[in-house]
């Protein structure tokens, strides 16, 4: 017994000297934040986008949404038990998919156009080919002892899930099995964005830790804090040398991987509102970031001014997506629809 | 046992933070000005800043054309 105890007193305060050291470092390199940086980029003005379509369709709440590759399919889940395919040029449904758990929290679209993916309470993902005649599940992946958060292709051979259970995983869509667990986060992985190169993702959970992870590895390369509620949202800036989070705590936050901490808070005392999603504009000046207030609020991602807000929706705005060739912004909302703006 | 765990996620910790405080960084001024000049060069590409012709958007409801 007292040898363990001295072990652990042993290691504790190698934890402690660590995490010192790498306070210490982040302040080392602490020379400036982005917002005086930013004091000589050229002004956005007031961005006053319109709204384009309401897409109606779902009888219940919209819970996610996500482009295709193609910047036209987008696909939208809601708690009424589908996902519904959309050709937002004209506002048609393409396909329906019936869910077997109504449940959903999360809906991906594969590169190829070929598969979606979605999951929930029900702890799995559910991957489906929707160019088939009708829609055909093709995988069940079932091993998360938790909520499915939110997923995202690699491939039509590989997906990534993120999950209640707090760990990520890698499955191998051919054998339906899982390749890597990721293991860190001490709360419930909420959301996850992919790297361009594919090699490395970012997680965002309830421990209001956002995580940096070598995809290949199984590892965990770096932490960002900062935050003091749950991070429900998290998207790669276009360089991919940052990302921006959105969290319980009412603010939005950039971080940079290669100074390794947070480089500006988009807050505001007016909003008291927790931030649901959070997508970027082709450029990565333009943050749309989902409220629970009902709004999606536009910030300059480089000055960390308010600069203009898509209001129009009924409930808390749940989901937003920029499609790949930047065109639009669309945003899904309890109240069961979904908006194109632009 | 629960301390050979307690000991075992200690053990996890420290070579997590190792891992962690092993890296290199740049200072914050250099990664603001990279991120600006990214910002700065991709924004006449950038549709939602540049604004989009009505003709060329995508999602705008075309309306038939009344012949009078």
């Amino acid at each position: 017994m007292a040898a363990e105890k001295a072990e652990m007193d042993v290691l504790k305060k190698e934890c402690d000297g660590l995490r010192t050291q790498i306070e210490a470092a982040r302040k080392a390199v602490n020379d400036g934040n982005m917002t005086s940086a930013a004091g000589s980029a050229t002004e956005v003005g007031r961005v006053q986008l319109k709204l384009r379509k309401s897409l109606k369709g779902h009888l219940a709440k919209i819970y996610s949404m996500h482009w295709s590759s193609d910047s036209r399919s987008m696909i939208s889940a809601s708690q009424d038990g589908k996902l519904l395919v959309w050709d937002t040029h004209t506002g048609n449904k393409l396909v329906a998919v019936p869910l077997k758990s109504a449940w959903v929290m999360s809906v991906a679209f594969a590169p190829s156009g070929n598969l979606v993916a979605s999951g929930g309470l029900d702890n799995m993902c559910t991957v489906s080919n929707i160019k088939a005649a009708s829609p055909k599940t093709l995988r069940e992946l079932d091993a998360h002892t938790g909520y499915l958060s939110c997923c995202r292709f690699l491939s039509d051979t590989e997906i990534l899930t993120a999950s209640g259970d707090t760990t990520c995983c890698l499955w191998d869509l051919e054998t339906g099995k899982q390749k890597i667990i990721f293991t860190n986060h001490i709360g419930d992985c909420m959301s996850l964005a992919l790297s361009m190169d594919e090699n490395t993702f970012v997680s965002g959970a309830c421990d209001s830790l956002a995580k940096l992870w070598d995809l290949r590895e199984g590892t965990c390369k770096q932490t960002f804090s900062g935050h003091t509620s749950d991070i429900n949202a998290i998207q790669f800036f276009p360089n991919g040398n940052a990302f921006v989070t959105g969290s319980d705590d009412c603010s939005c936050k950039m971080y940079d991987l290669r100074s390794d901490q947070e480089v500006i808070t988009y807050q505001d005392g007016s909003l008291n509102a927790g931030v649901t999603s959070v997508s970027l504009s082709n450029s990565g000046r333009l943050v749309f970031a989902g409220y629970d207030d009902f709004n999606c609020h536009i910030w300059d991602s480089l000055k960390g001014e308010k600069v203009g807000v898509l209001s129009g929706h009924d409930n808390r705005v749940s989901c937003t997506g920029v499609p790949a060739d930047g065109m639009g912004v669309c945003t899904g909302s309890w109240d069961s629809f979904l908006k194109l703006w632009n | 046992m629960s301390t050979t765990n307690n000991i075992a996620q200690a053990r996890k910790l420290v070579e997590q933070l190792r891992i962690e405080a092993g890296i290199e960084r740049i200072k914050v001024s250099k990664a603001a000005a990279d991120l600006m000049s990214y910002c700065e060069q991709h924004a006449r590409t950038d549709p939602l800043l540049v604004g989009i012709p009505t003709s060329d958007n995508p999602f705008k409801d075309k309306k038939p054309c009344i012949i009078l």
